[in-house]
């Protein structure tokens, strides 16, 4: 029976409710006792042999017949309105198709304006300009030729300078607006009464995501169907920007993204490079180009954003009484910020807490997720001032943290964890990394001007993921299995996982299954993003699974003539009383029936709140005489449910664990605060680690079903490994020297700062 | 426009490239070898990393011009069919692709440090492949599987000669 029911979500930190049309049942929780032919099971990526040799096709890699290539003029200028555009001689060049800018374009809703070329420019790299030529030369010498009347208005890039008094006021409501709160006890009389507590500012630098590749689009319009292959992590997201952009019916968009290199949430949606190939596509009837250069991309395609933190911290006891926090982050133009103060309102069992935190507007590149937007910078400040607090108290930080894990409830809505073995992923962390081999003050490192310690920090991220997502099973008369799914694999292993998990309930053999996704024409899916893609489609691929092979065994018992209590189907046979009959066989003699299983995902329950947490421990050496820190192991603990592919879910904590290490230690994106230029716009001045800055890694999972949270127990891990990264490094570096450094990245000026304030070193 | 005879996978190419064009941009465009990836073209990343007479370099450095008479080796040159290379195949094994972009440059990276250094050590692993920015693994995988292609490799012989 049809029906609606309701189903409580989180996402980036946000929980909503929502409204999911279902019909039938759900899966009672898979089997977890070590016989699932394919779930558990490390696998090969069922598509890395077209990645090895070359033959994946990325969106940068369509050349299609008779393409125009699309660029864009990008403002010079951090703020200054665009009085007059003359593009004359641009378009007289030989082999220019057409300029869109703010003059000529049409409006184009595009994430809260009504147009994608704005009257005001708002930072260096915003979008002027756009012209279509025969080739991408020709684009690029055009822009060369468009003359841009500007008039230059005061800007500010900087957060700091942002929050000030002289700063230019850059909304009619200023600078600073509030994005979220959370109080619970009392925290002023806390701190009172606290027999220790700190006080400190934290500061986050700016991260750029760097996907290997850029944002891009290619655009196709027929007359009919507008289709779109765009490098996201969201085809149905694409799809909704633009048929709001370009009032077009979903039924004339089609969105594909097969190959995709990588994302990190920042192609969670349309992107005006989409709009301009579609806008050209649409009135030149060709296919358009618009890809990314490297510098675009570091100026104008999102980042995570700087932030100030200020903390409070108060204990009593030996215990955590009280946490004031305050965050402002730097959105750039942004719409919205990630909000670092989550991990203090949710991750501890503490009585008395008390959060603040503001969107602060500048002239800088909009902020856009970036892998737990919010929590990885929040977790670095609460997490490194956790560590203060435990050293001012006395107390070992790991016991301190134990003593406020336990807790069975989420202290904001009351919900109780539908799992949580946090303390659990402190034991295997601990034990792994040698805990009792710490000590206060850090030990001697391997020559006499260097210091070691440990140091280790804890997480809570959302990831149960949630509905709706669809997948269908289509069993060919051959008994070879297409496997349809609302989602796309950004590099996470996606395809893999779902074909195991359809191999695993239909009985079929992995190799059988050939996994149909990224294409919007297809059931949808959610977004690749907020650690959800496993947990939301993965059950939806288990129950059209489920659904197919209650047919096939239907089919069979007609054909064989066999009750169809005595069937099963196993690795690509139907098994009767020992008898194995190949599906292929079974089905050729009701030859072209296709069997079509459907599946969908059931709502959350609303009354349990599914989380993800995990540990990190860190073991560094620091050079006092040059600030180097060396990190030579991290551990990372996890409790993210069920492991459904060992070797895929060990590579995303290990890429995850180096994302984290590049916030800590060497990426920032400098920006010049009298022009507003990026200043490391490119891979040579951005420093993303190299195989060389890479320590041990050890991955432990606890590897439980999460039975309450969907039927395969499984939860998101995308973003649970770089949250505490930071931190733990950080809480290692004090522990070897003594020196605090509140700064991310800790670079080696702020690390000889850190220990020149400590006395360390003049 | 300059014309140039280019060897390219054993196959004689003949083309009209532009003055200032990159070998990368013949590659991908005129010569339909989208393999080798554009991800930086400032020689940072190694995503177009292809040999130049057996020497590595990064396409996007290479002046289309410049290579007229010689031979070029391509990502797309490795497998035979569904046979992959020992490099491919332990870049499979290992799970040391993720989203797959940085894997071309690394695979044919990896092929020019076995073929100088058959045996190389971890330090030279790391000194050899630094030049290839992944974002995706952490790297360790990708260490393994050069470990694991040099050991079939030394194993059987270079078997791409």
């Amino acid at each position: 029976m049809t029906r609606i029911l309701k189903s409580i979500e989180e996402f980036e930190g946000e929980v909503s409710e929502s409204l999911v049309i279902v019909d039938g049942h759900d899966l009672p929780p898979a089997r977890h006792d070590g016989g699932s032919p394919e779930i558990g099971r490390s696998r090969r990526r069922i598509d890395a042999t077209q990645r090895v040799t070359g033959r994946a096709r990325y969106t940068q890699d369509l050349y299609l017949a008779g393409m125009l290539h699309a660029r864009i003029l990008r403002s010079p200028h951090a703020r200054a309105r665009v009085r007059r555009i003359d593009t004359k001689r641009a378009e007289a060049l030989p082999g220019v198709r057409g300029v869109l800018h703010r003059f000529n374009t049409p409006k184009t809703p595009f994430r809260g304006d009504d147009v994608i070329f704005r009257e005001e420019v708002r930072f260096v790299g915003e979008e002027v300009c756009a012209v279509a030529a025969d080739d991408e030369d020709t684009a690029r010498e055009a822009l060369a030729l468009i003359e841009v009347d500007y008039e230059r208005l005061p800007h500010v890039v900087d957060l700091e300078e942002a929050l000030g008094d002289v700063a230019p006021q850059l909304e009619s409501d200023g600078n600073v607006s509030e994005s979220g709160s959370h109080k619970r006890g009392d925290t002023k009389r806390a701190l009172k009464e606290a027999d220790v507590a700190v006080d400190v500012t934290y500061r986050t630098s700016t991260q750029l995501h760097n996907a290997l590749e850029t944002h891009g689009a290619v655009a196709l319009y027929d007359g009919e169907m507008l289709t779109v292959w765009e490098s996201t992590q969201h085809v149905f997201g694409v799809r909704t920007g633009l048929k709001n952009a370009l009032k077009l019916p979903y039924s004339r968009i089609r969105v594909i993204c097969d190959y995709m290199g990588g994302g990190f949430g920042a192609k969670n949606g349309v992107g005006k490079y989409t709009i301009v190939a579609s806008l050209f596509a649409m009135r030149f009837g060709k296919a358009v180009r618009c890809v990314l250069t490297r510098d675009e991309e570091n100026l104008a395609a999102g980042n995570r954003s700087a932030t100030l933190q200020q903390l409070r911290l108060g204990a009593k006891g030996g215990r955590i009484t009280a946490i004031e926090h305050t965050s402002w982050s730097n959105s750039g133009q942004g719409k919205w910020i990630a909000n670092p103060t989550g991990p203090t309102n949710t991750l501890y069992e503490v009585a008395n807490v008390n959060t603040r935190s503001y969107k602060v507007v500048t002239n800088a590149g909009s902020l856009s997720a970036f892998r737990a937007p919010g929590y990885v910078e929040g977790a670095f400040a609460l997490e490194s001032a956790i560590d203060e607090l435990a050293e001012a108290a006395g107390v070992d930080p790991l016991t301190l943290r134990r003593r406020h894990a336990g807790a069975g409830k989420d202290p904001i809505t009351g919900n109780r964890y539908s799992d949580k073995h946090l303390l659990e992923c402190y034991r295997i962390g601990a034990k792994e990394i040698g805990w009792d081999r710490r000590r206060a003050g850090g030990t001697r490192g391997s020559a006499p001007h260097r210091r070691r310690g440990i140091g280790m920090a804890s997480q809570i991220w959302g990831g149960g993921g949630g509905p709706p997502a669809y997948a269908t099973v289509h069993v060919d008369p051959d008994g070879s299995v297409v496997l349809t799914a609302g989602t796309q694999d950004i590099g996470t292993g996606t395809r893999t996982v779902l074909a195991q998990i359809c191999a695993d309930e239909l009985g079929v053999e992995l190799d059988d299954v050939r996994v149909q996704i990224g294409d919007s024409a297809g059931p949808f899916g959610p977004m690749s993003a907020g650690s959800m893609t496993l947990a939301s489609v993965g059950p939806a691929v288990r129950l059209a699974a489920h659904d197919a092979r209650e047919q096939l065994l239907g089919a069979a018992a007609g054909v064989l003539e066999t009750p169809k209590a005595e069937l099963r189907l196993e690795a690509g046979a139907i098994v009767s009383k020992g008898a194995r009959t190949p599906l292929g066989e079974v089905l050729g003699k009701v030859d072209n029936n296709t069997v079509i299983g459907k599946g969908i995902r059931f709502p959350n329950a609303d009354d349990l709140a599914q989380k993800t947490f995990s540990a990190q421990f860190a073991e560094v050496e620091v050079d006092v005489r040059t600030g180097e820190i060396f990190v030579e192991r991290i551990v990372a603990a996890l409790d993210v449910g069920r492991i459904v592919n060992p070797l895929t879910a060990a590579s995303q904590v290990e890429g995850g664990v180096i994302q984290g290490i590049g916030f800590a230690l060497s990426e920032e994106r400098i920006v010049d605060r009298a022009l507003g230029r990026v200043m490391s716009g490119n891979l040579e001045g951005y420093k993303v680690p190299t195989v060389k800055d890479v320590p041990t890694i050890v991955v432990k999972f606890v590897d439980r079903p999460d039975r309450r949270a969907n039927n395969l127990g499984a939860k998101g891990l995308g973003e649970p490994p770089i949250i505490p990264t930071a931190a733990a490094i950080a809480n290692a570096v004090a522990n070897a020297t003594g020196a605090r450094v509140r700064h991310s990245p800790l670079t080696r000026a702020r690390v000889l700062e850190a220990l020149a304030l400590a006395g360390i070193r003049d | 426009m300059t014309r140039i005879t280019v060897t390219v996978n054993g196959a004689r190419e003949e083309t009209a490239v532009e003055a200032h064009e990159s070998l990368l941009t013949t590659l991908r465009e005129r010569l339909g070898l989208p393999g080798s990836k554009n991800a930086c073209e400032q020689g940072e990343c190694g995503s177009c990393s292809v040999l130049l007479d057996d020497v590595l370099v990064c396409a996007c450095l290479v002046l289309a011009a410049s290579v007229d008479g010689r031979e070029v080796r391509t990502v797309e040159s490795l497998a035979d069919g569904s046979a992959l290379d020992p490099v491919q195949r332990a870049f499979v094994e290992t799970g040391a692709v993720q989203c797959g972009f940085c894997t071309p440059g690394l695979v044919v990276a990896t092929h020019a440090l076995l073929r100088e250094n058959p045996e190389p050590s971890l330090a030279e692993i790391r000194e050899a492949l630094s030049g290839n920015l992944c974002r995706c693994t952490g790297y360790g995988q990708i260490v393994e599987a050069v470990q694991r292609a040099a050991k079939t490799m030394y194993l059987h012989g270079l078997d791409d000669e």
